[in-house]
């Protein structure tokens, strides 16, 4: 292995913190041009966000999206992505792209792996051979790819997985992230983010954003969340990690795409989201709307000629109706196009106007009118949202 | 709508000029329709169909998926082309949808048949005119019996698509004076009669007898008729046809088979066979540039110099996923030979996917089921074959649709490039179910 190369310039550039809360708006320095956060990255697993061109996802205004290294180091492979020039070239994307590890497909597709302290030997569901994921492995595939943004190998486990297996794979985790440091290849344009792990356990959490902030990497992301745990144990664990994280570096909380999700974690301290919920609710027929969703397929829909949000400027509500869309629905696969476009921009959207709200230090103010609109009454709203707006100051009437 | 000829050798070579809300808007002939499924280019929105260049000033709507629609559209009433999102395109409604060809033995004297999502609707020329009402299209194929495209037709039966046609055709321009809601939609009086000469003239003379604003020639789509059969009897109808008003054809798309049809008179054609070209994973890769050397332009054009090498390479595939349907015009991408190839889709192609693109990125796409693949290959195969027409148009103006008609020609006898015949294509990489 060479020598560490020199730290690079920090990542993160706070603009502005929330005078309450402990939201913050800033700037992500990366490769492939400043991202503004806190942002919301849409997922492209195979090198394509479902249908939606390169052009129109930069259109949207989308900066940062989403690689899967698994998916991609299966099929096309790391080594036919490299050929192509990366993956930005692969899938021609001007802007920043983030790879994963590879390592959350031990919990989804957890009948076809199996961990050791080399690393997580998966069956390719795609044939016969095995494929050895070590920490190097991840690496070494996520350095083929190129993404601006690269993940450590971590030991995931459900995050209502109990007992010590939860503090084994903490501890592997750890591990796993000086092997990762070590194996990054370009650390000067490829930054690579620890994953905090610790299961629900507060204990084990603490000591995980111990151990890993005492190593410097460029920024940090908040695992093992999202995975069907009870809201409360969530968004304290979300609490607990950004008390603990360093201000000055990027905070990335993993698979959490939902709109409350995203505005009650940005008050925790959160900058940077991903989540296939958006674009794969939309290939179920499901727009997003500040009041919720509208199911589409529903035959109510079926003479509304209203756009999908009149206050949304998306190309989707920008030219067609629910009545359009309802019908096309079931006939051709652009239905799909047009909303996934639209939940895009809605998330898209959605961070922008939280970013806007900190900057001009109304996020509070923001906070209780997008609870309003979004679930009507007070009685509504759900209470682990209401706890956690409540703990960063932020109280709901 | 006025039809201008410009009076150029082998095809008529013009436009349809005055079209649209303004009046602005112009189809040049011989020319083709967007195709649409319910009222959208397929897999693509405003944006990509957009990016797309040459796209027609005028849309095809298919009757299957608009009658579906009917209460939702009176209840709108300011039209389908307004509905669909396309306020400023020209609209002609089919009776049939191209892909998605019906079951035969539905139609009698009195109604039409039409399969749609939720099974058979039966028209009748009053239904039929109270659904058109509602959508209001610059131009609409009337209401015709036009079943007689599978196997074996009689010369009775030949007889009565005429006869229906022609009856179903009288009430409704009874019925289109009396609809204020129509006064600027033009009637397509369809020219049936099977493979019978006979019943094809009888039908051509009787319907140019008619104050219809321009002709379908329908009934050749499918293989029933012998190829020769079609395009005599293709020539012999045109002859009957007036030359001031359009004439439309269906079920035609090949490019061999476009150029045959524009010689015979015929303008405007249907844009459903790169939407079939799509749909089996495949690019269309044919070259229409006629002005050098035929032989080494198809040699350039997609890669395919050498036919053994070729054959080598499926054979090291072992499994072929090839669809039958794949014609010399196009490649698979598919294909194993593609998954490291960097060059565009097609040399020399300004479309937006070979200019970002790779032809290793489209069968990426393609193996992993993507649904950007088939938004990628739509709008590379409808650029291409927009600009087909564009070529089309050109080499009749410079007197050289000979040179065109041998470049396209070659290309057609070259034999499917890698497709291996009488294997089924695995590709399902989107919901469409037209395709039977």
């Amino acid at each position: 292995m060479a020598a560490p190369a020199p730290a690079p310039a920090p990542l993160l550039r706070v603009v502005a913190e929330c005078a309450r809360s402990r939201a913050r708006a800033g700037e992500l320095r990366l490769p492939h041009g400043a991202v503004p956060c806190p942002v919301f990255m849409p997922v492209g697993t195979r090198g394509t966000a479902k249908g939606v061109t390169a052009a129109q996802l930069d259109a949207l205004g989308c900066r940062i999206c989403l690689g899967n290294t698994y998916h991609l180091g299966t099929r096309p492979g790391p080594e036919l992505v490299q050929r192509a020039g990366g993956l930005h070239g692969f899938m021609d994307w001007p802007h920043n792209l983030l790879t994963d590890s590879g390592g959350f497909q031990m919990v989804s597709l957890v009948a076809l792996s199996e961990v050791t302290e080399e690393g997580v030997r998966f069956r390719s569901p795609y044939g016969d051979e095995e494929l050895l994921l070590s920490p190097e492995k991840s690496m070494e595939i996520q350095n083929a790819l190129g993404a601006d943004i690269v993940m450590q190998l971590d030991d995931v486990v459900s995050s209502t997985t109990t007992g010590p297996r939860v503090e084994e794979a903490m501890r592997r985790s750890v591990r796993w992230l000086d092997r990762c440091i070590a194996a990054n290849r370009h650390p000067e344009r490829q930054h690579l983010f620890a994953i905090i792990q610790g299961g629900l356990d507060p204990a084990l959490r603490t000591k995980c954003l111990e151990e890993m902030t005492r190593r410097d990497v460029p920024g940090f992301a908040i695992g093992g969340l999202s995975g069907g745990e009870e809201k409360a144990q969530f968004w304290r664990m979300v609490k607990l990690s950004t008390e603990r994280l360093p201000r000055d570096k990027p905070r990335y909380l993993m698979g959490v795409g939902y709109a409350t999700d995203l505005v009650v974690c940005v008050a925790l301290g959160c900058d940077m989201f991903d989540c296939v919920f958006p674009t794969r609710t939309a290939r179920f027929g499901s727009a997003l709307v500040p009041w919720g969703s509208l199911q589409l397929k529903n035959k109510q829909f079926a003479k509304d000629f209203r756009p999908i949000d009149e206050d949304c400027g998306c190309p989707t509500c920008q030219g067609y109706s629910r009545a359009y869309l309802h019908a096309l629905l079931r006939s051709d696969t652009a239905a799909l196009h047009h909303l996934t476009v639209h939940n895009i921009a809605y998330q898209l959207q959605l961070m922008r106007s939280v970013r806007e709200s900190i900057l001009a230090q109304r996020f509070p103010q923001f906070v209780r009118d997008f609870m309003r609109t979004m679930y009507g009454s007070r009685d509504k709203y759900p209470a682990w949202a209401v706890e956690a707006l409540a703990s960063v100051r932020i109280p709901l009437d | 709508m006025r039809l201008e000829l410009r009076g150029a050798g082998g095809g008529r070579l013009g436009a349809l000029a005055g079209l649209g809300p303004g009046g602005g808007a112009a189809l040049a002939l011989p020319g083709c329709l967007l195709y649409t499924r319910t009222g959208s280019a397929p897999h693509l929105t405003r944006d990509t169909l957009r990016a797309v260049r040459g796209v027609p000033a005028v849309a095809q709507l298919t009757l299957p998926a608009l009658a579906e629609l009917h209460e939702v559209l009176e209840e709108y009433k300011e039209g389908a082309a307004k509905f669909i999102g396309m306020p400023d395109t020209v609209l002609y409604c089919s009776l049939q949808d191209p892909v998605a060809p019906c079951p035969s033995g539905y139609n009698t004297n009195k109604t039409v048949s039409l399969w749609g999502n939720s099974g058979r609707m039966e028209m009748t020329p009053s239904k039929f005119m109270d659904i058109q009402r509602a959508i209001k299209p610059d131009w609409f194929q009337c209401i015709s019996d036009g079943d007689t495209v599978s196997g074996e037709v009689s010369r009775k039966r030949a007889k009565k698509s005429v006869d229906r046609s022609l009856s179903f055709l009288d009430v409704c321009l009874q019925l289109l004076e009396k609809s204020p809601e129509l006064q600027g939609s033009v009637m397509i009086g369809a020219i049936e009669g099977g493979d019978i000469l006979e019943e094809r003239l009888r039908s051509a003379r009787e319907t140019a007898k008619r104050p219809v604003g321009g002709f379908l020639l329908d009934g050749f789509q499918g293989r029933a008729i012998a190829k020769e059969t079609k395009l005599k009897l293709i020539a012999s109808v045109t002859a009957e046809l007036p030359e001031d008003k359009p004439r439309i054809i269906h079920g035609i798309g090949k490019p061999d088979e476009v150029l045959e049809c524009i010689e015979r008179g015929v303008d405007i054609f249907e844009s459903f066979f790169p939407f079939q070209v799509t749909e089996r994973g495949c690019a269309l890769s044919f070259s229409y540039d006629y002005h050098p050397n035929p032989e080494a332009a198809v040699l350039k054009q997609n890669g395919v110099q050498d036919p053994e090498k070729n054959n080598a390479e499926k054979d090291q595939d072992g499994i072929s996923r090839a669809d039958p349907e794949i014609t010399p015009f196009e490649i698979f991408l598919k294909d194993k030979r593609y998954q490291d190839d960097f060059g565009p889709l097609l040399e020399g192609c300004t479309c937006y996917c070979c200019q970002r693109h790779t032809r290793a990125y489209v069968h990426h796409l393609l193996v992993t089921n993507e649904l950007l693949a088939g938004v990628l290959l739509m709008m590379h195969n409808f650029q291409h074959y927009f600009s087909f027409f564009s070529a089309i148009r050109d080499a009749l103006r410079h007197n050289k649709l000979d040179q065109l008609k041998k470049l396209i020609f070659t290309q057609a006898l070259q034999g499917p490039t890698n497709a291996k015949p009488g294997q089924k294509s695995q590709w399902h990489g989107s919901p469409h179910h037209a395709t039977p």
